[in-house]
């Protein structure tokens, strides 16, 4: 088994074992990026010496017959909107193409104190705004299972990084399906937290109360290592919860008799594809097999989540994007003779097509006279849609349901059409506004491409959702690494 | 006729140590751009988090402002471009500030006046642009970005421009009583605009408003004022409309110009700030900022007047400085005679704090030695002449007054024998000015007096000089 | 709801972009059909309902008054895309 192949757990055992160094096991990853990132391009910047040095860092610790943490030495990606001090944080925009940070975003650092070995920067939609990475300003993001198909966004360099072996924990954000998405769609684990239970000082916001860092891995138990890891209170993000009521020393492999499975009539109706329905139902007899009990529920106000979300995003966005302006950091636009046209050509330049899009929309839905008959009833609607969760949540424990309606479409298939690109995120939207966690995992593959099992959980129950996506895991062993198309070397 | 009301928004930078979503100093006078950090900067990922004590100040405020105070509030963004608003939105609060339906009482040329205030918010300040005409340029400074604001806003109760000095007076007063600002205006620690119209007298509907900014003066508010009620009077005189306008006090041409017009009003988007959660304020918080407050100006003045017959001047001297009206409270309260303290306080103590550039914080003579000095001068152990000429070293060294007194030998004679022998001196070694007395050139008897003094060294009683003079030149005469 | 080309200019102004009447027909077209597709809302009756604007409610997270280290000099000025010696430069501002 080539380094690049092992899983955190087997890379914390094999160098305990002193079987490698930590430097090799960062050497061998920066020469898969260095093999396959001309085809999948995935990352934006590669940080080789800053990486070298930090799992030098960490040999040293070892030599000194230091304890290991888990992440110790662990080669990981970064999604491009966390920022890192000293290192270029683009978000894959003009705006900040030059931006190098003077601090580092909370979850960065707790990876770092852990010992984990940044490997670089990934690649997203400008400023998380879209679900292909197509929105890159830089360029699109390849699906290593077909080269000719999206990897998902807005985290899909991250995303691409740990299905591909370049890396073996990434870090995505997820607004309304961000990580899931990407996840399902490359055939990975990717959680996405509960609301608070992981800092968002120094992620750039896309829209604040939706927002959350949460990981990518291959396996379930990378990624509650990983979690466990990104948690706990920060006193510089006001919404950062304290003491958090998720138990972090209960065994992945309780195993999950007993469970309460709700199945979502609504995640099962028109416009998913056939055989995405059809993977999932198998999971699901799969969860039947493991002693679950699956009953079927209602979430009533589901349709209504991508409305409601397409509000309040941009609504949010469109104010947290005013601070670029060409003012004090970032693009500033040539030949601007007053202060007015100084940040309206720094803007009109620096943002691409859909973030435009997506400030204006914001825009509008707060402008005066309509506030009320688009923000204010968006997050009316947002309360109904909580309520949907916290009823559902009375009667089960988790509820699972298809990640996303398709499996990774063809690129440049939906760029034309907004509304059809919104759509591709259309099982997720709902857990961001109820502020609840979630998680996507590999169930199968249709054609060759993956397929994501989501599972929902009530505020704070990662473990539970960790336990029965392990449980599952466990029992299916699809591989982990895709057989690539398209003349990849699989080296 | 017409008749004016005017409606007043002021901005108080609060006093705290930090800004009010960050660590960064608030100090006056750093170098430019110094005390910023990515959260004052608005770089991308930063994120606010409250300050205590800042809220703590609104709610002072708003208390003392006899307002009432939300139980529950938030924070919201107020949307608008500009290049010294770092995130392109402001972090204010919009409908529920922390304060509201209060009131300001205070007195125009004798008569009380009471003003509406209608709320009290927390918001945080810009930077600050200066402007080259010559090189076309504008240059920012962010250290006052994020320095805590309060804007307090009164409903148009104003009616002329006195008044609103004496508003703008009084809320000054209050506002560094209760040391939450230290508004000043000329530093930009306190900004004032206008919103003023005008009406037919008697007409309960209000006119249209205009807004006027940039005041950058006490005197500026009552010019602009004034210039503003005679240019809409006029207006409205000679068959003219007052537009809805935005206008500017142009101090060096001593008039208003227009800023914007109605059409052009801002859309500022208001919505919640998701950065920052829920404000409660309890009633255990509320009371324990209320304890904090002391008692207001006007409330002390009458009590002064009322309860220790100072004079009505005198009251308003001692009020006027919190720390000196705290001391002279605290003399008081040693039983020294409130009228002897207040007099000592406000001419002689403030000679000498003037004379040293001290504050009153920092003289050595504290309240108990003063009230020494003062049963000294009452008891008539030292001579106020004695007392003056003391001061001054008593304000630098602290020492008791009685043991300086004693130890520097000052307390005065007032042993007959001990001044006689001094009499008797000076009437031997003064014959001509003993021959001119007994001519009956009155005058003499006080340069004979000041003989004595000399030959004492000042310790003589005065009066008792003067009546064994008396007693020694008649009796020669028999 | 059709969003009309002015409209979206309007739109544009206020979140200072500025657009090409190509765009402002694009966005005018996109931003109608999104629109139209939010009017599904207003068949949900939200009369007792109330917003939420947080997910999780969380309050009274203050911190102490205390200062703490800023940025150096150095480190703001070289985020900045102009100075003019320690301020950071822009076109000159017309409004006071």
């Amino acid at each position: 088994m080539k380094i690049y192949e092992l899983n955190a757990s087997e890379i914390h055992k094999g160098l305990r074992h002193k079987d490698f160094s930590a430097r090799e096991v960062a050497q061998a990853h920066l020469y898969r990026i260095e093999q396959t990132d001309k085809d999948l391009k995935a990352f934006v910047t590669v940080t080789t010496e800053q990486a070298l040095r930090a799992a030098d860092a960490v040999d040293a610790k070892m030599s000194r017959g230091e304890e290991l943490h888990p992440l110790s030495g662990i080669p990981v990606a970064v999604k491009d909107n966390m920022c890192t001090t000293g290192v270029k944080t683009t978000c894959s925009s003009k705006m900040l193409e030059s931006f190098v940070p003077p601090y580092t975003a909370t979850v960065v650092n707790k990876l770092e104190q852990a010992g984990a070995v940044v490997l670089g920067k990934t690649n997203l939609d400008e400023f998380a705004m879209g679900s292909s990475t197509e929105n890159s300003a830089f360029f699109t993001t390849r699906n290593p299972y077909d080269l000719e198909r999206v990897p998902g966004g807005s985290s899909g360099g991250s995303a691409v990084a740990v299905a591909a072996g370049q890396a073996v924990i990434a870090l995505g954000s997820d607004t309304g399906g961000s990580i899931r998405q990407p996840a399902a769609f490359c055939g990975i684990v990717g959680v996405k937290p509960t609301y608070s239970l992981v800092s968002r000082y120094g992620l750039v916001a896309f829209a604040s109360s939706l927002d959350q860092v949460g990981p990518f891995a291959r396996t379930v138990s990378d990624a509650a290592w990983a979690l466990e890891a990104l948690a706990g209170h920060d006193p510089l993000d006001s919404t950062s919860v304290p003491n958090a009521p998720v138990d972090w020393s209960q065994p992945l492999d309780k195993g999950i008799r007993g469970l309460k499975v709700g199945v979502p009539r609504e995640y099962f109706a028109d416009g998913m594809e056939p055989a995405v329905v059809k993977s999932v139902r198998e999971a699901i007899k799969v969860f039947e097999c493991l002693g679950a009990e699956i009953s079927e529920i209602s979430l009533p106000h589901t349709s209504y989540a991508l409305p409601t979300y397409y509000i309040i995003a941009p609504a949010e966005a469109s104010s947290n994007l005013a601070r670029f302006d060409g003012v004090r950091y970032g693009f500033r636009a040539e030949g601007a003779t007053n202060q007015e046209e100084l940040i309206s050509l720094s803007r009109s330049q620096g943002f691409g097509p859909e973030v435009k899009r997506r400030i204006m929309l914001g825009t509008y839905a707060l402008s005066n006279g309509y506030y009320d008959a688009y923000y204010g009833k968006a997050q009316k609607v947002r309360s109904l849609i909580k309520q949907d969760f916290d009823n559902a949540f009375s009667q089960v424990d988790i509820i699972l349901s298809p990640t996303s309606p398709t499996t990774a479409f063809k690129v440049g298939a939906r760029v034309n059409d907004p509304l059809s690109m919104y759509m591709a995120d259309l099982c997720t939207f709902a857990v961001n506004l109820a502020g609840i966690p979630a998680l996507s995992l590999n169930c199968g593959f249709v054609e060759g491409l993956p397929v994501g099992l989501q599972l929902m959980g009530k505020a704070f129950s990662e473990m539970m959702l960790l336990q029965a996506a392990f449980a599952y895991e466990q029992t299916v062993k699809l591989p982990q690494l895709p057989v690539f198309k398209g003349g990849l070397p699989n080296v | 006729m017409y008749e004016t009301a005017i409606g007043m928004e002021v901005h108080l930078e609060l006093c705290t140590r930090s800004k009010v979503f960050c660590g960064c100093s608030t100090n006056y006078g750093g170098a430019p751009n110094s005390q910023a950090c990515p959260v004052c900067l608005g770089l991308p990922g930063s994120l606010p988090v409250l300050n205590k004590r800042a809220v703590e100040f609104a709610i002072k405020a708003s208390l003392a402002l006899n307002c009432e105070v939300a139980p529950e509030t938030k924070f919201d963004r107020k949307n608008y471009f500009y290049p010294d608003l770092v995130k392109g939105y402001q972090i204010s609060q919009y409908d529920k500030p922390i304060g509201r339906n209060g009131y300001i009482e205070f007195e125009v040329e004798g008569v009380t006046r009471r003003v509406g205030i209608r709320r009290v918010h927390l918001e945080e300040d810009t930077g600050k642009s200066f402007h080259d005409v010559a090189a076309e340029r504008t240059y920012l400074d962010f250290n006052r970005s994020g320095v805590p604001l309060i804007e307090i806003v009164t409903e148009p109760d104003i009616r002329s421009s006195a008044e609103a000095k004496s508003y703008l007076e009084a809320l000054r007063e209050i506002m560094e009583y209760i040391e939450v600002s230290d508004c000043r205006i000329e530093e930009g620690s306190m900004r004032c605009e206008a919103n003023i119209s005008i009406r037919p007298t008697g007409s309960s509907d209000y006119g249209i408003l205009n807004e006027i900014k940039n005041i950058g003066s006490l005197r500026g508010v009552q010019r602009a004022l004034e210039y503003e009620i005679k240019r809409q009077t006029e207006l409205v005189s000679s068959g003219g409309i007052v537009l809805r306008q935005t206008r500017r006090w142009n101090e060096s041409e001593l008039k208003t110009e227009v800023m914007r017009t109605k059409e052009e009003a801002h859309d500022y988007r208001y919505f919640p700030e998701p950065d920052l959660v829920q404000l409660v304020i309890d009633n255990s918080w509320l009371n324990k900022c209320r304890s904090e407050i002391p008692e207001l100006p006007r409330a002390r003045r009458e009590r002064y007047v009322r309860e220790l017959g100072i004079t009505p001047y005198d009251a308003e001297e001692l009020v006027a400085d919190r720390a000196l009206a705290q001391y002279f409270e605290g003399v008081a309260r040693l039983g020294t005679e409130p009228k002897l303290a207040a007099n000592w306080l406000l001419s002689d103590l403030r000679r000498e704090l003037n004379q040293a550039s001290l504050a009153i914080e920092q003289v050595k003579l504290r309240e108990a030695g003063f009230s020494e000095l003062m049963v000294l001068v009452s008891s008539g152990a030292i001579g106020s002449k004695t007392a003056k000429d003391i001061l001054g070293e008593l304000v630098h060294s602290g020492v008791s007054p009685a043991a300086y007194v004693k130890e520097k030998g000052l307390a005065q004679l007032s042993d007959t024998s001990e001044i006689e022998k001094f009499v008797e001196q000076a009437i031997a070694d003064s014959p001509k000015i003993v021959a001119d007395y007994r001519v009956g050139k009155e005058r003499a008897l006080t340069a004979l007096v000041g003989v004595v003094m000399k030959l004492s060294r000042g310790k003589a009683k005065p009066e008792l000089v003067n009546d064994l003079l008396t007693q020694k030149l008649n009796k020669g005469r028999l | 709801m059709r969003l009309t080309p002015e409209q979206v200019q309007k739109v544009a102004e206020l979140a200072r972009l500025q657009l090409s009447l190509d765009e402002r027909e694009r966005y005018a077209e996109q931003l109608s059909a999104v629109l139209g597709y939010f009017n599904m809302l207003n068949s949900l009756d939200t009369v007792n309902v109330s917003p939420t604007s947080h997910a999780l409610m969380l309050k009274n997270v203050l911190r102490e008054d205390q200062v703490r280290p800023s940025l150096s000099q150095q480190q703001v000025m070289s985020l900045a895309p102009e100075l003019s010696g320690e301020l950071v430069a822009i076109p000159r501002t017309f409004e006071g």
